[in-house]
Formats: structure tokens, C-alpha cells, sequence
């Protein structure tokens, strides 16, 4: 937790973004986590990826829970509209934000006891509705504000920092959202932000319900030997599936690999995804491969991270509902109310 | 890259610019975080032991300490200028607001039986005798004029520099025991080697102007004047007045005190005339603004041609109109534009253009050798001459410098005499001593000022333009009140509080990576440096200054630092959750004359320690 205001001096070739602002523009205000938080590094990670896609602060709403990872909003997009919610209840509030306004870019953060405990009926229906975000939970696998207990997500037999063996099984939440109809799908690790940055940027650019869950360590009460969410072991373990890169919307892509080596996934704005495969059996577009291969990872230990899941032609709960495409609050009272010819017509249709 | 050798004392001390840049090596940042405490005295003394003379350079120095300054490179492009600490002000704070200092000069050693002199009473012998008169060497100091100071006292105008500043500190000097034996002119070096000093130090300066080589300069002689001896003359009292019509010829700070000078003497149409442009013009940036201030244009690309007479009366000089062309190899030769030439009416012609050396009252049998620009041959370091016990230091050894420069001559040359009269090898010389100390004193608290201010630069406040002007004594700065030294002192970014890390610690959580206000940090494969800094988080351009490269991390990456434009604000180790960065402050203790720069080493004395501490 830190109690020095960040400078507001700046690095002298620091560059404004094609909408005319600086990365640190797209900061807020000084994190009181604690010092080598996991999060932390997610939230200059989203910073990043918002400035590279040249977003406007404003355009962003940023919703989120209760918890350490629930915090984190305010150290980034100080500049964009935001909501702490209820406990574990981000997914509906957001969710009615969106039908609202579907101009703005949500970004729901959560972390594991968030969306895994109290908040796992909201997490799953969110992402079975296909609600247009990015829900990014920041996992530790241990609840921090209230001293280390296990969270839902930890590990059967790993141990907590007072050395207490977890037996219970995790919830896996990459598990939950394939199987229920997430069309972006990912996991990464707060330590690589050479791979959580793409995957930031492709889950604020997809358009559906874009899900990932970064390993986050927490560096007071889960960051020892028997952890298996700690620096060391998710470094020792860690099985990337894929090295990605965003490329911008627009940008022409050309390649000159054999076929096989590559996947290009075109999205619905026109922006490509390219993967370029470790693994060359690897096709991030199949549903039940992925929850295969996952599964078979995790029988021999290995978390796999990487855009492990998309649905090139996802929609969102929008098309599914057919509602307005412009805001709510754009409405005049006219179309808000189009009067009794229009709900006669509608009860007409019922009988 | 190799990892840094943190262990090399230049690493950490080339970090703090301003020291680095000072050729004494003063603590810049230590004495400016004083001052923002209000401990002036303190602040006074860490000053004088290196600098000897913090009022009178805290007025006049050539501050290569401010260009150097890291503030001025960090507000680049967050603001429209680059604008350093006010460095030099800020010393003239602490000699101003201190208390009375003199129950903290050293205690003076008994007698060695090592007698010492020193030729001229300018900064370099005065810094040879501060250093040596302590430890018990009886030090004689000869100059032609009444009083101490030398070029300080006879050069520098009095507007610019109070008389009582200079008797102050010379004071403090000629009050340690030393044999002031002022107006006693040197004219023979034999005969001073006949008196059996030990030692004999020069440190006469650069005593002679260069001439202006024109027609007609001879037969308008009346008129025209050097600068350096004008400029005494009116320091002394002798000239009081000057011609309504004067020019100036020369682009160095000697010819923007001689405008100045001039016109306060009565000159109303003063103008500087240099062959060069403005940009490449020798006087410091300051200087020609406070000259620019006070109402003098500075003409640019006019070569002086001839000087015209009325019969011996000077009516004006002739220019003629060039303009620079560079070779390849960046050469400038100033090439006549054609255009017709340039008449500028004058009664008065003051001549700054260049000083030189000379030594006529050195035999050319005494042993003393001199180089075909005639400057005396000296050992790299040592300030030795060829005669072992003759010792040269400030312009009389290199040539025209500055103040600051004749100091460190003169601290260099003081370790040089004192090895010397032990019977020891002058060219083996210990290097610094340094420390690092954490500053950390709780879970969230440092003991240096970390919130960085985000105030420009203060200025510093003048005597009203026709008060000032109509008095050639009236001092025109007026210097900070404490409240706005207070405020610059803040600007200072503690660049001696150094970010050390500590590879065995460091879990690459990035923290440290991801709150740099300054993106210096970043964790990356190594390569070779030149293409390391090009992928860095953010661009490494500044290749004078080192970067800070870890032995290999357990991902196999390395840390680097960009030191360049730290602002040391400690944000990385308030975030690093496993102490890898530390916030520890830098000190340098430059070996000087004593105990401490000599192979066998006694006791350290008394008056030693106190000087130190």
C-alpha cells in the first residue's frame, strides 16, 4: 500500500495514442493493494492494452464486486464511468448497464471469491446470456481481506499460508464459462504481460461475452511453497497454448506460413486474431476440444494459458433480444412511450 | 550486457548528475534537501569543504551543475522549457540565511615544520591553503594587491558580487593561520625558491588579455581597453566613468560584465559586438540574459576591421559582415556575406576577447617546463611540475576556466603536496571513499522528501532596473527569501538517494516495472546494449548515461534501469513487496589533503574528522 502520489512527471518521449492520449491518462489513482499484488499488474495491463486500441476513456464502464480485485477499477480508466456493486453481483448490474447503452465498452472485473463463491449464479448466467464485456477475474485462490482463508478456486491439496491442506475441489471457472457458452474464452498469468495484453485487447474488441481468468498471486497470504498460485509455481507449471498477437482493426494481415501452423480468426468488426500455434493440433475455434485438452492439462498439473476458446461469429444478448441499438437515455419520451395504437397492435399479437 | 559493477564509486556518483558535472564534486542534493530544512549552517559547511567558496559562487559560478541537471531533462516536453534546480541560487541561500559558521571551522594542527606558498590570492590558492593550513603546514600566500580574492575580488563587478561576501570568505581562510602577505608582488621565481619553502604553489590565474589586432587600434590607444584590466580598475575605483557611446568586443562572460559595468559608469549607448552567432557565443546562457535584461543589444557576425580616429580621438570601428559555413568535419569558418561594412559610432572600446597565460617572472632556468602554448608541463591529475616541489592549479595551470574549476585544481593539488611532503608517490592517489545508507525507516516512510514537486522553476528576484543601474556597487540580484528557497529546494529530485536492487530477492512480480512514473524499469532478454535500449519500456536515448543491468533473474531475464531520468522517487521499492529495491543515499567523500589520501595512514587528526563529518 503505498501513500506517495505517483509524479505526474512523465518519461519525455512518452507517446499520445491516435485519440490524443497518453498511457498515463489511462491511469487512476495510486493502488492500496498490497506491494506485488498480481493485480496490480492486471490493472497497468489493462491500461495498456486500452491505450494500444486507442479507446477513449470515457467509452468505458468498468464494473466490478467486492474483494481485493474488486478495487482495482479505481487504479485504472480513472477517467471512465465505473460501479462497485454488491458482492459478487457485478455480472447483473453490468448486465443491465449494457441494455441500457450498448455504445459503451464494459469491463467487468471480478476475482475468485467474487465469481466463484457468492457471485457463481451470476458469473454463470452472464456468460450463458452472451452479454457483450469483458469479464476478467483476477484469481489468487485465497481470500486477502479477510487473512488467507482458501477461495473456491484453490487447488485440492494445496496448501494455505498457515500450512492447513485444501481438500475440497476447485471451481473452474474456464471450465464453466466454455461449457455454458462463452464465445471468447482465455487464461493468463499476471506475470506475462506479453500475453495478457493481446488477450485484453482481443476480449475488448470481441463481440460477445469475452471471458479470462488471469492467475494472480497474492503475494501476502498465497505466494509460498505449498501454493499453486504463487510467482514460482504458476512460472513452473505454466503451459502456453498459443502466443498471440492483436492486430489492429483494419490493418491488412499477410503470411507466408505453411498451412496448419496458423489459424487467422476473423471477428465481426473485420479485426483478425493470429495465432501462431505451439501446439500445431491446437484449433481455438473448437468448443469441446478445448474442454478436452484443458482437462487433459490439468489431470498432469499444467495450467494452460493462452485463448484457449473463440467463436469467430458470436453475437451478443442484444441480437438475441433484437433491442434498440441506440441508448435508452438517447430516447425521446415518444419512443419511450409509443402510445396505445402501438400497445393495442402488441396485445393484439398475443391473443 | 554485462551486469553493472555497482561496486566502481563513479557508478552511483555519475548517477547524481550535478556532482558528477561539479569539477569539485560538491553534494549537490545533500546540501539542497539541507536547505529545504532550514539548516543553512549545515547546508553552508557541506559547501565549504568542497567548494570553499559557497556566497561568492552561489553568485558568480559557471554552474555546470544545472545543465547537468536531471529536472531539466524530465520536464522536457511536459512543459515548454527545460528548467534545472536553480542550483547556484540555491547555495547563495544557505551563505546568506546561515548563522555564524566560524566556531565550525577546523581546528588547526600544530606546526608540521612544512612550509607551503602560494603565488596569487585567487580561488586555487586559497583552496590549497584551506585544505593544508589545518594539518599543520605553514601556508604563505603572496598576491600583488592589498586584499585576498584575486580575480574574484578584481574581475567580477560588484554588482554582481558584494565586497563584504568576498572578505568573508577569504577570511575565513587567511584566519586559519595562514601568511597573507598581500601586496608583495612575485617577480622571481628563483628568489622564492631561495627562501626554502617545501612546496610552491601557483595559482596566479591568467593575468594577461588577449589584444584586439586591427588598424588604428594603436593610435586610438586612449580609448580602448582591455576588459580584465579595465574591469579591475573600475573594481578598485580607479575608473569611474566611461564614454556615452562604448562598445564591447567579445562573446564571454568577461565582455557581458564589462557592458554591464559600463553601463552603470555613465555609458548610455552600450552594445556587444562578437564576430561568432548568438547560440555559439562563450558567455554562459544567464549571463547574456541578464545583460539582454538591463537594455544591451548583442550584435552577432561582425569581425571587427579597423578602429577610426579623429586625430587620436576614437569616432567609432569598422565591422565587416559575415556569416558561419561548417565542413564535414563540423569546422566553422566565417565567410564575408559581401554585404558593405558595418560603421558603429563609439567614444569607448572595451576588448574581451580571450586571456592568456604569462609567466614572465618564471626564469626559464629554474626547471619549469612549458608547453608551446605556454602553459607549464604538468603530471595528469597531480598539478606537479617538471621542478617536483612547484605545483601549478586554476588558469594559471590549463588556461581560463572558471572559479569552480580553480578549486578543484587547487583540492587536487593540496593531496599532491601533502603526499608529496610525506614521501610519498603524488601520482598514486586513493580514490573516493563512498557509502550507500537505506533510507527507509518504516513500512511506508523515508527519510528524504519523495513527493516529487511539480512547480517550475523560481526566479529570483531583482533590484528595480533604475536603481540598479545607477550604482555600479548595488547588488542586482537580490537572492531567494526562505519561503521560495524553500519551494526550489523541493524541485530537487535527491538523485544521490540511489535505487539499488537486489537480484536474490526479486520475484519479477513487475510492480516496480508497472508504477514507474518514468517507465526506467523494465525486465527483458539481454542483448547487446545498443540494442537493448531500443527495447526497453521506454527508449534508453541518453548513451552518457549508464543503465543498471541484473545478473540473470530466474526467468532468465534480466532488470535493467534507465538511470537516465530516474526521479527517484522511491516508488519501486515502496511497491517491491520482498525489499529487492532499496532507496539508499549515496555519499562521496572526495580524498582531500590529510591522513586519508596518504598510503600510511596515522590516526586521522581532529581537525580531520570534523572537516568531513
Amino acid at each position: 500500500m503505498t501513500f506517495i502520489a505517483k509524479p505526474r512527471l512523465h518519461h519525455p518521449t512518452l507517446h499520445t495514442n491516435q485519440v490524443g492520449y497518453t498511457r498515463r491518462d489511462y491511469e487512476g489513482r495510486i493502488s492500496t493493494l498490497c506491494a506485488g499484488c498480481g493485480h496490480d499488474s492486471i490493472s497497468a495491463a489493462i491500461i495498456q492494452a486500452c491505450w494500444d486500441l486507442n479507446i477513449e476513456p470515457h467509452r468505458v464502464a468498468k464494473l466490478s464486486g467486492i474483494g481485493c480485485s474488486s478495487k482495482t477499477p479505481d487504479y485504472f480508466l480513472g477517467a471512465s464511468h465505473g460501479f462497485n456493486t454488491v458482492h459478487g453481483r457485478m455480472p447483473s448490474v453490468l448486465t443491465g448497464a449494457n441494455l441500457a447503452n450498448r455504445e459503451l465498452l464494459y469491463l467487468g472485473v471480478s476475482g475468485d471469491g467474487d465469481s466463484a463463491s457468492i457471485g457463481l449464479g451470476q458469473f454463470a448466467n452472464a456468460m450463458r446470456r452472451g452479454v457483450r464485456m469483458a469479464y476478467i477475474v483476477e484469481n489468487n485462490g485465497v481470500y486477502g481481506l479477510t487473512k488467507g482463508q482458501f477461495s473456491a478456486t484453490a487447488d485440492r491439496g494445496s496448501k494455505s499460508k498457515k500450512g492447513v491442506v485444501n481438500s475440497e475441489s476447485p471451481v473452474d471457472l474456464v471450465g464453466i464459462a466454455l461449457q455454458l457458452g462463452a464465445t471468447y474464452v482465455a487464461r493468463s498469468f499476471s506475470g506475462d504481460k506479453a500475453q495478457l495484453v493481446p488477450l485484453i485487447k482481443g476480449a475488448m474488441e470481441h463481440g460477445g461475452a469475452a471471458f479470462i481468468d488471469v492467475i494472480s498471486p497474492c503475494v501476502t497470504f498465497n505466494n509460498h511453497s505449498g501454493s499453486t498460485k504463487s510467482y514460482d509455481y504458476v512460472r513452473q507449471h505454466n503451459e502456453a497454448v498459443s502466443r498471440i498477437d492483436f492486430m489492429e482493426p483494419g490493418q491488412e494481415i499477410t503470411t507466408d506460413y505453411p498451412p496448419g501452423a496458423l489459424v487467422e480468426v476473423e471477428q465481426h468488426d473485420g479485426s483478425l486474431l493470429r495465432l501462431r500455434k505451439l501446439h500445431t493440433d491446437y484449433d481455438p475455434t473448437d468448443r469441446y476440444a478445448a474442454m478436452s485438452y484443458m482437462q487433459t492439462h490439468a489431470a498432469l498439473g499444467e495450467i494452460l494459458t493462452g485463448l484457449l476458446y473463440i467463436d469467430p461469429l458470436a453475437t451478443d444478448l442484444h441480437t438475441a433480444l433484437n433491442t434498440t441499438a441506440q441508448p435508452l437515455n438517447t430516447l425521446n419520451a415518444a419512443q419511450l412511450n409509443p402510445g396505445q395504437k402501438a400497445l393495442d397492435k402488441i396485445n393484439a399479437a398475443l391473443r | 550486457m554485462q551486469a553493472t559493477n555497482t561496486s566502481n564509486p563513479a557508478y552511483f556518483h555519475k548517477v547524481v548528475d550535478c556532482q558528477w558535472a561539479c569539477p569539485a564534486h560538491t553534494p549537490v542534493p545533500e546540501y539542497i534537501r539541507l536547505i529545504g530544512q532550514g539548516r543553512y549552517s549545515d547546508a553552508y559547511m557541506v559547501n565549504w569543504v568542497s567548494n570553499v567558496f559557497p556566497g561568492i559562487l552561489g553568485r558568480t559560478c559557471d554552474r555546470p551543475c544545472e545543465p547537468a541537471c536531471r529536472r531539466g531533462r524530465v520536464e522536457e516536453n511536459n512543459r515548454t522549457q527545460a528548467e534545472p534546480v536553480a542550483i547556484c541560487r540555491l547555495k547563495r541561500v544557505a551563505a546568506d540565511h546561515k548563522d555564524d559558521v566560524s566556531a565550525r571551522m577546523p581546528t588547526i594542527a600544530p606546526f608540521n615544520g612544512k612550509r607551503i606558498a602560494c603565488v596569487g590570492a585567487g580561488p586555487s590558492s586559497l583552496t590549497v591553503a584551506r585544505d593544508l593550513a589545518p594539518l599543520g603546514y605553514e601556508v604563505t600566500v603572496f598576491d600583488s594587491e592589498a586584499k585576498a580574492g584575486g580575480f574574484m575580488r578584481s574581475q567580477i563587478p560588484r554588482f554582481r558580487l558584494p565586497e563584504s561576501v568576498i572578505d568573508e570568505e577569504t577570511g575565513y581562510i587567511l584566519n586559519m593561520g595562514v601568511r597573507f602577505r598581500g601586496g608583495e608582488r612575485v617577480s622571481s621565481m628563483r628568489a622564492l625558491l631561495a627562501q626554502n619553502f617545501d612546496a610552491v604553489f601557483v595559482g596566479c590565474g591568467a593575468p594577461r588579455g588577449r589584444e584586439l589586432d586591427v588598424p588604428g587600434r594603436q593610435d586610438a590607444a586612449a580609448h580602448i581597453h582591455i576588459g580584465i584590466e579595465w574591469l579591475a580598475n573600475v573594481s578598485f575605483g580607479h575608473i569611474t566613468s566611461v564614454g556615452e557611446r562604448v562598445i564591447v568586443l567579445g562573446g564571454g562572460n568577461t565582455a557581458m560584465d564589462c557592458c554591464r559595468s559600463a553601463r552603470r559608469l555613465g555609458g548610455k549607448d552600450v552594445k556587444v559586438v562578437v564576430r561568432s552567432g548568438f547560440e555559439e557565443m562563450k558567455a554562459s546562457p544567464w549571463e547574456k540574459e541578464d545583460a539582454q535584461h538591463e537594455g544591451i543589444p548583442i550584435l552577432n557576425y561582425h569581425v571587427p576591421k579597423s578602429v577610426e580616429h579623429l586625430n587620436g580621438k576614437l569616432t567609432g570601428m569598422t565591422f565587416e559582415i559575415v556569416r558561419a559555413e561548417y565542413d564535414a568535419k563540423g569546422r566553422r569558418s566565417l565567410i564575408p556575406t559581401g554585404e558593405p561594412d558595418v560603421l558603429l559610432e563609439c567614444d569607448t572600446v572595451l576588448v574581451a576577447i580571450g586571456q592568456e597565460n604569462a609567466f614572465p617572472w618564471i626564469e626559464p632556468d629554474c626547471g619549469i617546463a612549458f608547453d608551446t602554448w605556454g602553459l607549464p608541463v604538468l603530471g595528469e591529475g597531480t598539478f606537479q611540475s617538471t621542478l617536483p616541489k612547484v605545483f601549478f592549479g586554476g588558469d594559471a595551470a590549463y588556461g581560463p576556466k572558471n572559479i569552480i574549476t580553480a578549486v578543484a585544481h587547487g583540492h587536487e593539488a593540496a593531496v599532491s603536496i601533502d603526499r608529496l611532503l610525506n614521501g610519498e608517490d603524488v601520482t598514486h592517489r586513493p580514490p573516493p571513499r563512498t557509502h550507500l545508507l537505506s533510507q527507509k525507516m518504516g513500512i511506508h516512510e523515508w527519510s528524504y522528501h519523495n513527493d516529487v514537486s511539480n512547480d517550475t522553476r523560481f526566479a529570483v528576484p531583482w533590484a528595480k532596473a533604475d536603481v540598479a543601474l545607477s550604482s555600479i556597487k548595488l547588488e542586482v540580484e537580490l537572492g531567494f527569501d526562505a519561503a521560495t528557497a524553500f519551494k526550489e529546494a523541493s524541485r530537487c529530485l535527491n538523485c544521490d538517494v540511489q535505487t539499488v536492487f537486489n537480484r536474490g530477492t526479486c520475484i519479477e512480480c513487475d510492480a516496480c516495472m508497472d508504477i514507474c512514473p518514468m517507465d526506467c524499469i523494465s525486465f527483458t532478454t539481454n542483448g547487446d546494449e545498443a540494442e537493448l535500449r531500443t527495447r526497453l519500456k521506454a527508449p534508453a536515448q541518453h548513451t552518457a548515461q549508464a543503465m543498471y543491468v541484473s545478473a540473470e533473474l530466474k526467468t532468465g531475464r534480466i532488470l535493467v534501469k534507465d538511470e537516465d531520468v530516474c526521479l527517484h522517487c522511491g516508488l519501486c521499492a515502496e511497491r517491491c513487496p520482498t525489499g529487492a529495491w532499496d532507496m539508499q543515499k549515496f555519499l562521496l567523500n572526495t580524498t582531500q589533503a590529510g591522513p586519508h589520501c596518504r598510503d600510511s595512514k596515522p590516526k586521522p587528526s581532529t581537525s580531520a574528522a570534523k572537516e568531513t563529518a
